[in-house]
């Protein structure tokens, strides 16, 4: 469907392959940089723990990850409550509402898978029914409600409409199952000692290489949401293009 | 180290989908970005 | 739009689906059984008496969401077979009245259905209900029928809406009635005595109950109107 080039006749002479601007491509290249010294600095030059032994390298992958994924479902929320507020015409904070889910699913998929690996060196098991685990487990799951719903069709205002929507009730749900599950898991003092990222007594390099993680995958974010942000406006207007090719053909051919 | 397959495998998986993404995005981008015309991008 | 209004609106389509169910019993005849099944259900995939008591308490409450499903697509299938609720949204009447007729009929066929697997309960799996901890118990089941009803109504409309998608629905009720299921699990097992609960165990989680029957009560008198939109 997208890169359907036998439409052809929609492409103008002056239409380039540009969805880069000299912005995203600073931030591209930051993102990239950054990236390569975690992963050098993540497996090479930092020490092992003194309790997790080297299962604390997935945490410079993990910690990123699951920030990353929280912040994307705070910018999906915002956005589309900013948009029911603002009532603006243009569509500019529901595509990025739809761009950070897609990404923010991703992310939630990498820290679930991440974690669980963690939790298989730590723990012995894959899974624990911990409150933070199991609340996003289930941010997972909303996500995917959303961008079900976002794929119904209709038309670009009617997808803002139901999914601004659909993510503000979502707002309101999280905290709610959240604090669900914390009271929940509260009766179960398990014998497991570590929590999820554990006390980790982190120092020197080892934090420096946690925070670049979390910056390099915050770039990383902003650069993917930018550019599948400007994707989807392209999309749109395609779209509305054929839409009007259609009617003028419609109406000139019959 | 038995630890290391866990390790790589969440490194390869990490990194390796967020760099697929950015070049699945980059070329959807290129060939969706051809058939619109340049005033109708509100970045350039 | 008044509350005034509101709240007849709400009377009018409360009363019309609460009459419609007593015609065609489709709840009695078909939900009630259904329900029944899956306690039987449960018995036969657990397989321990002493493990069925244990955690009876749950097994009500699941098999009260599989049956919501059904109920509140029941609710919304009678009004779009002909176009209904888009006829009575042009006309003009207030959303938020429909919103919430629909929610109290879904109450009153929930009840119904609570007790009834209440009641296998006591028969199936053996749980004792004494007269002590009845407060609690009617209480728990008022206050979470209320917050499924809510959640009900505000999803089912929305799914309802969409030309053969009513697959969303799960996935759109499950998460948002999370709490629901962990709250009113815990407070039945307090009102049943299980495990060794004492029945005043069970009130904060009847809190829980009320604070989520009180946002997506708010939420859903504001989001309904908005949501069913086209």
């Amino acid at each position: 469907m997208y890169g359907d080039d036998s439409m052809n006749n929609n492409s103008t002479p002056d239409a380039v392959g540009r969805v880069a601007t000299p912005a995203t491509r600073a931030i591209g290249l930051l993102a990239i940089a950054t990236m390569a010294w975690v992963v050098v600095s993540g497996l090479f030059l930092t020490p092992e723990d003194a309790i997790q032994g080297d299962a604390v390298r997935i945490m410079y992958v993990h910690v990123p990850t699951a920030w990353v994924a929280y912040l994307a479902f705070i910018v999906t929320g915002g956005a589309s409550l900013c948009w029911l507020v603002k009532k603006t015409p243009t569509l500019i904070l529901d595509r990025v509402a739809g761009a950070s889910a897609e990404i923010g699913v991703l992310f939630m998929a990498m820290t679930l898978i991440s974690g669980s690996l963690w939790g298989r060196l730590t723990w012995g098991t894959y899974w624990v029914w911990d409150p933070r685990l199991t609340t996003t487990a289930f941010l997972f799951v909303t996500y995917v409600g959303y961008l079900a719903v976002r794929g119904l069709g209709g038309s670009p205002h009617q997808r803002a409409q139901r999914s601004a929507i659909i993510a503000s009730l979502a707002v309101l749900e999280i905290p709610l199952v959240h604090f669900s599950v914390v009271l929940w898991r509260s009766l179960h003092q398990s014998a497991s000692v570590l929590r999820p990222n554990g006390d980790i007594k982190m120092d020197g390099l080892m934090l420096f290489t946690l925070f670049s993680g979390v910056i390099a995958f915050s770039l990383t974010f902003l650069w993917l949401v930018m550019h599948r942000q400007r994707l989807l406006t392209l999309r749109d207007v395609i779209e509305e293009k054929g839409l009007e090719a259609a009617i003028r053909e419609r109406k000139d051919g019959t | 180290m038995s630890d290391l397959g866990s390790i790589v495998v969440t490194y390869v998986i990490t990194f390796g989908s967020i760099l697929s993404l950015v070049a699945l995005t980059i070329h959807r981008g290129r060939l969706l970005s051809r058939q619109v015309a340049d005033q109708d991008k509100p970045w350039i | 739009m008044s509350i005034g209004t509101t709240w007849r609106v709400a009377r009018v389509v409360a009363t019309k689906d609460l009459r419609i169910e007593m015609r065609s019993r489709v709840v009695a005849n078909q939900v009630l059984p259904f329900a029944g099944l899956v306690l039987i259900m449960f018995a036969f995939a657990l397989d321990d008496d002493i493990l069925l008591e244990r955690v009876a308490g749950g097994l009500v409450w699941l098999a009260t969401l599989f049956s919501l499903f059904i109920v509140v697509q029941r609710s919304f299938g009678i009004e779009t077979a002909d176009g209904a609720l888009d006829s009575i949204r042009v006309a003009g009447v207030d959303p938020a009245g429909i919103f919430l007729g629909k929610a109290l009929a879904l109450v009153v066929q929930l009840l119904i259905l609570e007790i009834v697997l209440i009641g296998g309960a006591v028969v199936l799996y053996r749980v004792r209900v004494e007269p002590a901890s009845l407060v609690l118990l009617v209480t728990c089941l008022l206050l979470a029928t209320l917050g499924l009803a809510f959640v009900g109504a505000l999803f089912g409309g929305f799914a309802a809406g969409i030309r053969g998608r009513e697959t969303l629905l799960p996935l759109l009720l499950l998460p948002a009635i999370a709490p629901v299921l962990i709250g009113a699990t815990k407070a039945t097992e307090a009102a049943f005595g299980i495990s060794g609960m004492v029945t005043s165990e069970g009130w904060p989680w009847v809190g829980l109950l009320a604070v989520f029957a009180a946002v997506f009560g708010v939420g859903g008198l504001s989001a309904f109107g908005p949501l069913i939109e086209e």
